[in-house]
């Protein structure tokens, strides 16, 4: 687990007690909305529909049961007791007073927790897999890197006003759960011939209304250039991004209209003016970091567990919830759980107090005191003992944690949409909920396999319905919300961005045209081991177009 | 039909410009502006709001009757004036017993 250092603890508490001066400044009148609204944004707090938003940092998905109990305190204290986790591995408490925030986040500060890096147009937290250290095809911890990453970005003096946000994620695995390909820097951890560690490098990938995947810029970067090429991408970044147009600002738009070849050129010799240089990573200090992510003491226990494989042949609730919610760990005899906050019919990414209060227990009981947050809006306890499981699931079941669906239909990304958000043209939560119940029976959903259904409530894509299997956008048609499908994308290894099949469908039809377009593929796929994503790419578009609009 | 509504600074509440510049917790009490010279006066509340640091963000906004009721005209508005359309125990919607006290 990461240690937190004097130089946080400091730094946190003094941002706090600047920020205290800044609300009392904002309530007397010192400070006008126009010069308190970048200060509040710094310290993750937004004005939405109802009230006011504070997105708190999860820096790469990990917390601790302390720190999650904090979360629900948070939620009951000084919220209406539910918090709302995000595609960036955060947690958005909906309805908190100004007058509140400042004692929020000294309770925040409490358990080495914060809302900084969580907005405006700065360096944001750097996000990851959320099985890093202990997924079995891992081959180096992810948050080493982002931890060394978010201490040189943390209140960096040249990068606090960028042209725009700028999003890092990075995975140590070849499977990539972290959606590193549409991220304004994606790093795939690798090793070059002779076995050193090093980095694929993207650029300039992102979602929004002009969703482009990374282009990569560098087969290898070798470890100890990490954060020297990293400054000279921000660097480039800074001085050629625009400024003129907010729509146009992100590095996407600059690798697009500069071309690749010529940006790499610039970042290149930006980078060959700054290696080798202070920014040089040495490898010492990565083994130092790595020790903050020290795995915990795992017992040498049986590959198989006999009390898990005999209360599964018991229990086909548990049979079902181990088929999909167990993720294969380093070691053996232990394995990673998703808790879903997909429950059929809720919204997507909820959970109350006392549910994360509940998920706090689990993890200091039976997961050596280690939590995620993963970027589909679920959590997973990293590190517990498959004899455990029954357990585990049980108590998850008691609370209505259980649901079986990890990668299934209804455990669908959705943004909090026009219920909540004031950018929102359309609400995301209701759809998400209609088609959680038309795809209930679990049968079905099984039969169907591995689909990623990702909904957004408008164009700036916080749901990612450019990357889903099956992608929906809600606009605004002259005052009627109307739905538009995509189809084809996907966020993994093999990342693409989906086309859009037809003209949009109103909120009352949208369920029955993702029914369609399932039931096109369950007709056409080859066999039941073919998956939604490759179905597609074999048959194109023009069968869901003929089952959605006609031939 | 229009009004003017706002999120108060302390809490970020929803709120609307009541007759006398006052601000109201409901959309029902909100003052009903039918011409240009009520407009012209609620502005001048609204930027008065502002200045005084009791609101944030005024902003006119089209009132329609529906069945009787006096409801904001685009979705937003009215998601803004009871509250998540998923959660009916959050917002104005919740506070519906408070309306007529």
């Amino acid at each position: 687990m990461y240690r937190y250092d004097e130089f946080d603890r400091d730094f946190v508490n003094q941002r706090v007690t600047q920020f205290e001066d800044q609300v009392r400044r904002r309530m007397s009148g010192e400070l006008t909305e126009d010069e308190f609204k970048p200060l509040r944004l710094m310290n993750g707090l937004y004005l939405q529909l109802h009230a006011y938003m504070l997105r708190v940092a999860i820096p790469y998905g990990t917390l601790n049961g302390t720190q999650m109990r904090k979360l629900a305190h948070i939620a009951r204290t000084y919220d209406r007791g539910y918090g709302h986790f995000t595609t960036r591995q955060n947690i958005q408490f909906n309805w908190p007073k100004l007058s509140d925030t400042p004692k929020i986040l000294r309770e925040l500060a409490d358990v080495e927790m914060h809302a900084i890096q969580t907005s405006g147009n700065c360096i944001r937290n750097v996000t990851s897999d959320q099985f890093a250290g202990a997924a079995a095809d891992e081959f180096a911890d992810p948050r080493v890197y982002a931890e060394i990453l978010r201490q040189w970005s943390s209140l960096h003096p040249e990068f606090l006003f960028l042209p725009r946000k700028f999003k890092i994620a990075i995975t140590g695995a070849d499977e990539d759960r972290a959606a590193v390909q549409v991220h304004d820097i994606g790093l795939q951890l690798t090793r070059n011939e002779n076995g050193e560690v090093g980095f694929v490098v993207y650029v300039g990938g992102g979602l929004g209304r002009t969703p482009m995947v990374g282009r990569k810029v560098r087969d290898f970067l070798p470890e100890n250039d990490l954060l020297a090429y990293s400054e000279a991408i921000l660097r480039v970044y800074n001085r050629y991004g625009r400024r003129d147009n907010k729509y146009k600002a992100r590095i996407k738009i600059l690798v697009h209209e500069t071309g690749l070849e010529e940006l790499k050129q610039d970042i290149e010799k930006e980078f060959e003016a700054t290696k080798d240089g202070i920014l040089n990573l040495p490898h010492e200090e990565v083994v130092r970091i790595n020790e903050y992510f020290a795995p915990p003491s795992f017992e040498a226990l049986p590959k198989i567990s006999m009390e898990l494989e005999a209360a599964k042949r018991e229990n086909r609730d548990l049979a079902l919830f181990t088929s999909r919610n167990l993720n294969a760990h380093k070691a053996e005899g232990y394995t990673s759980v998703t808790i879903s906050l997909k429950p059929i019919g809720g919204a997507p990414g909820d959970a109350t107090a006392d549910q994360m209060d509940v998920i706090a227990d689990l993890a200091e009981r039976f997961g050596y005191d280690e939590l995620r947050v993963t970027h589909e809006q679920n959590l997973v306890l990293p590190h517990v003992k498959l004899q455990d499981v029954p357990t585990v699931f049980k108590i998850l079941k008691a609370n209505g944690l259980a649901e079986a669906n990890a990668g299934l239909i209804t455990d669908m990304i959705a943004c909090p949409g026009l219920d909540y958000c004031a950018l929102a043209n359309a609400r995301s939560i209701p759809v998400a909920q209609e088609i959680s119940k038309r795809f209930e029976e679990v049968k079905r959903q099984n039969e169907i396999g591995d689909l990623k259904l990702k909904i957004s409530g408008c164009i700036n894509a916080c749901g990612h319905h450019h990357v889903g299997h099956i992608g929906i956008l809600g606009v605004d048609r002259k005052g009627e919300e109307l739905y538009q499908i995509t189809l084809g994308g996907s966020a993994d290894q093999n990342t693409s961005i989906g086309k859009i099949i037809g003209r949009g469908f109103p909120e009352a039809e949208i369920t029955d045209a993702v029914e369609t377009v399932v039931d096109t593929y369950l007709a056409n796929r080859l066999d039941e081991d073919e998956s939604f994503i490759d179905a597609y790419r074999r048959l194109g578009d023009q069968p869901f177009k003929d089952a959605l609009y006609g031939a | 039909m229009k009004t003017i509504t706002a999120n108060r600074l302390v809490d970020g509440d929803v709120v609307w410009l009541g007759h006398n510049g006052d601000w109201v917790e409901f959309v029902e009490a909100a003052w009903i502006l039918n011409s240009d010279e009520d407009m012209a006066k609620a502005l001048e509340f609204a930027k008065s709001g502002e200045d005084k640091q009791y609101v944030l963000g005024t902003y006119a906004i089209d009132l329609e009757l529906k069945d009787g009721h006096l409801q904001p005209k685009s979705l937003k508005e009215r998601i803004r004036a009871q509250g998540p359309t998923t959660r009916l125990d959050l917002g104005k919607q919740a506070e519906q017993h408070l309306r007529s006290a």
